[in-house]
């Protein structure tokens, strides 16, 4: 085998080994350089945000609209308050539609769905959901309804 | 009482010298980085022989090992009604443990054991000492190349072996058993993160990459010159090459993914 044979073989397993790792990249760990397209902040007040974390779904409908940026504990409420990146592309969201916490699947990943309201008022970058529904605690309704409340 | 006393001793001393003359090695060899005088020539050659001939056994154990994932997977999942979550299972696995240790394992048997044969040979044919009557460091000559094209082969042959392991998964889970190709790739999406898991993946082949070749290509230098003495050494070099990955694999866990 040639020299020359080597070398080009070489260089394709290098190839291939850039293509496996841009391939994890993209496909695999969802990362889109350059496609970060433009997004707007709104904030929501879980009174108990269950198992939210951060890079979960807002979904409106189903469909995908944005992402969870942080989940942070207010010190002063002591509410947990999630950052939502929403897509610039669905700007009117009425101002008094709900976020709420739902589960895919039984054991899937929690992620927030919009419910939406009737106002006519979007809302805008920085604007604070005005109700919210805190994570489904299973141990909580057994308990409750254990207690017949 | 004493004798016991002395062996146990003279093993630590034997130990002690034995990780000195390892340590000696490596730095020596890695100071004599491929480069000058036809080092590159040297290292594209070892890269041929390490990484890409290992590609096809990495390849196929890949594609194997996701399959296998994929169908495992789905037969638990899918008695909680959650077969989604097979993406997410298979490309966590893959990317964060089996990707490294495995592809480390195979190339400590398919890479080091072949590794430390020819050096041993190259020791026990007396060409290490002719290199060195005629002035060439066998460090620089032998050893360099083949540790470099160690470190650089095994993150290399670690993400072929994830990407073609997903795509393994993908094959059984998506193709076969018939989960929803959308929500295959976005629970994956949604739980593998690039910075925590593809490259402390990486980190981890990495350092497989460099002990595996290490171990490999001293115990080839450091073998007893005999055609047992170079059985022996290959037997060592897969034996500590694997229990080195794994129990570095532990360390390495705990660190990056322990909460430490």
């Amino acid at each position: 085998m040639t020299t020359r044979t080597t070398e080009i073989l070489v260089g394709l397993f290098m190839v291939a080994g850039c293509a496996a790792l841009l391939f994890l990249a993209l496909q695999v760990s969802g990362l889109a350089p350059g496609a970060r397209t433009d997004t707007y902040t709104v904030y929501a007040r879980f009174n108990d945000a269950g198992g939210l974390s951060a890079r979960g779904r807002v979904s409106m409908a189903g469909v995908t609209v944005g992402h969870i940026r942080e989940v942070v504990l207010d010190p002063e409420t002591f509410q947990a308050k999630a950052t939502l990146e929403i897509d610039a592309s669905v700007k009117n969201i009425p101002s008094d539609s709900s976020a709420i916490i739902r589960t895919s699947g039984l054991l899937g990943e929690q992620y927030i769905d919009i419910s939406v309201g009737i106002e006519e008022d979007p809302m805008k970058d920085g604007d604070v959901f005005y109700s919210t529904q805190s994570a489904l605690n299973l141990e909580r309704v057994i308990s409750n309804f254990a207690s017949g409340r | 009482m004493t004798d016991a006393l002395a062996r146990l001793g003279r093993y630590g001393l034997t130990l002690l010298s034995t990780w000195g003359r390892a340590g000696l090695f490596l730095s020596g060899a890695l100071w004599g980085a491929p480069g000058q005088n036809g080092g590159f020539r040297l290292l594209v050659k070892q890269l041929y022989a390490i990484g890409v001939l290992s590609l096809a056994i990495v390849v196929v154990s890949g594609l194997f090992i996701g399959m296998v994932l994929g169908l495992q997977g789905y037969t638990i999942l899918s008695d909680y009604g959650s077969e989604e979550a097979i993406g997410q299972m298979i490309a966590l696995t893959l990317v964060r443990e089996l990707g490294p240790v495995v592809t480390a394992l195979l190339f400590a048997g398919r890479a080091g054991s072949a590794l430390t044969a020819e050096i041993g040979l190259m020791k026990a044919t007396e060409q290490l000492a002719s290199l060195e009557m005629m002035g060439v460091d066998p460090l620089r000559r032998v050893a360099a190349p083949r540790l470099w094209a160690g470190f650089i082969a095994m993150p290399v042959l670690a993400m072929i072996f994830s990407a073609v392991g997903i795509w393994g998964g993908m094959l059984v889970g998506v193709d076969w058993l018939g989960v929803y190709a959308g929500s295959f790739w976005s629970s994956m999406q949604s739980s593998v993160a690039f910075l925590d898991d593809v490259v402390n993946g990486l980190i981890k082949s990495l350092v497989f990459g460099v002990v595996c070749s290490w171990i490999a290509v001293f115990q080839g230098y450091d073998c007893v010159p005999t055609s047992a003495g170079i059985s022996a050494a290959t037997t060592r070099t897969v034996v500590y090459s694997s229990l080195a990955v794994l129990g570095l694999d532990f360390v390495l866990t705990a660190v990056m993914f322990g909460g430490f």
